[in-house]
């Protein structure tokens, strides 16, 4: 099989494996698309429910999320927008385009994201009644190896958590990556954010005094992850923070969001 | 028959792809950390080998020799995306949960290894055969592993809770090491020697041996 080494065998071979190649991958990509997107979509809107305490395993998510309305905030305002498309907004993409998005400095960057997008997604779960029982927002922030995303829900007084819930991190499995844990989770529910309209929820390094004058604003540590705690607690309080949705929430509360 | 069935057979302990001949050892490290896991995992990398097996075979005839590396390497490449996209289309959650290491079949030892050394001289059928010997040889290793891992590094097993861990109020404390990846390099350790102690035959002979110590002489 000497003629196998000839240049003109070289290519036709390569040339003819390259297209048999794409073909197949190109070919699955297309006929896998739908089903990919549509997984993904269920994927968040699956932890967007889990954030808010609202997911129930047993019952469809699609119907279960029918209850759930999604608006675009703008976080310069701190008012609802229809300047995007909530169906096709990507939060983290416009976060990476100038022109959609703002740079911040280092005393604002707490949570370490270098830049924030313009216009947000924010989940609101309305009542019969039309009222807000549940608010839930977008977090996401650096903690030991990468950025965290998830949701943190809040009920309608725009200042008690409802619960929290990341979907997306990189911490260490057992440490940091107890984030998960619905134990530690389940530490969030009742918190209060503000007091007297100051930022005031904080997450702690132990074990929070119930005694104490702020235990209600104050939340658990994770053992042995002290650089996963303190980016969780950078997050939280960037994203509730002035730079964050507290505009928007302070809006929402009297009326004018 | 026999022949199949040796080719089948032999690399799942007389020949283990992990234990014999060391390869594919970075992804054994990295997804053995819980059972479900594992399982996609040796499954994704049976499917890619058998399949390159049979793809390089089919083609062996015409491979330049020049390129016959960049020819393997496509047609794993182009078999790993096509799992990888199977895998976000019907089992998302799981998908997340490998990330990279679906790509990094790529690069992984055993793939490329069989394509080489088997696929390229032996017909299609046998290739194929030996791509799925293989890929349950990774499987036999990488699933212990992974059942020591997560049912004491988690108390777990598939996610089930088998041993009631302390935090949720149960007696048992877990052992931390076992979920990061160094534990997998101890745990195939055990298992290289346990195969090595059953099967002599499988012990290297050392490469040379020291000469023995002579008590120096007093000078004359």
């Amino acid at each position: 099989m000497s003629s196998n080494d000839s240049i003109g065998k070289t290519l036709t071979v390569a040339v003819l494996l390259c297209i048999v190649c794409s073909v197949i991958v190109s070919g699955a990509a297309v006929m896998l698309k739908p089903a990919r997107e549509s997984n993904e979509a269920l994927d968040r809107k699956r932890n967007i429910l889990a954030a808010a305490g609202l997911l129930d395993e047993s019952r469809d998510v699609e119907e279960q999320f029918e209850q759930i309305v999604t608006r675009v905030v703008d976080l310069r305002t701190g008012r609802f927008t229809d300047a995007v498309d909530a169906q096709d907004y990507d939060q983290r993409q416009a976060a990476k385009d100038p022109a959609a998005s703002t740079s911040l400095s280092p005393e604002e960057d707490i949570a370490k994201i270098a830049r924030r997008a313009h216009y947000a997604l924010v989940y609101l779960s309305q009542n019969a009644a039309g009222d807000i029982e549940k608010i839930i927002l977008p977090v996401h922030g650096y903690g030991l190896w990468g950025q965290l995303y998830g949701f943190i829900a809040l009920k309608g007084d725009a200042n008690t958590v409802a619960g929290i819930g990341f979907y997306e991190h990189k911490e260490t499995p057992g440490l940091g990556g107890e984030v998960d844990n619905p134990r530690w989770k389940s530490l969030w529910p009742g918190k209060q954010v503000y007091r007297e309209g100051d930022l005031a929820i904080n997450v702690i390094k132990g074990s929070v005094d119930p005694s104490a004058a702020n235990a209600d604003y104050q939340v658990d540590g994770l053992a042995g992850a002290t650089l996963t705690t303190r980016g969780v607690d950078h997050l939280v309080r960037y994203w509730l923070g002035e730079n964050g949705f507290a505009p928007f929430l302070a809006n929402l509360k009297s009326g004018e969001a | 028959m026999d022949s199949v069935k040796d080719t089948l057979t032999t690399p799942i302990f007389r020949n283990n792809p992990i234990a014999l001949q060391i390869l594919g050892i970075c992804s054994a490290l990295a997804v053995t950390s819980s059972l479900q896991v594992t399982l996609v995992m040796c499954v994704a990398l049976t499917f890619v080998t058998a399949f390159s097996n049979l793809g390089v075979s089919l083609i062996r005839k015409h491979i330049p020799g020049s390129i016959r590396i960049i020819v393997q390497m496509v047609i794993i490449a182009s078999l790993v995306i096509v799992v990888d996209q199977f895998l976000k289309a019907y089992a998302y959650t799981i998908s997340k949960q490998l990330s990279v290491f679906v790509g990094l079949i790529i690069t992984n030892c055993i793939v490329m290894g069989r394509a080489e050394a088997f696929a390229m001289k032996n017909p299609p059928l046998p290739s194929f055969i030996d791509g799925i010997g293989n890929g349950l040889g990774y499987s036999v290793v990488l699933i212990a592993v992974a059942i020591v891992r997560e049912l004491f590094g988690a108390g777990k097993l598939f996610g089930v809770e088998i041993l009631p861990l302390v935090t949720e109020g149960g007696w048992y404390v877990p052992n931390g090491l076992l979920l990061l990846p160094p534990s997998a390099f101890f745990l195939i350790g055990l298992f290289i020697w346990t195969l090595r102690t059953l099967q002599k035959e499988q012990v290297e002979k050392p490469d040379f041996t020291l000469a023995k110590h002579q008590p120096a002489r007093e000078g004359v």
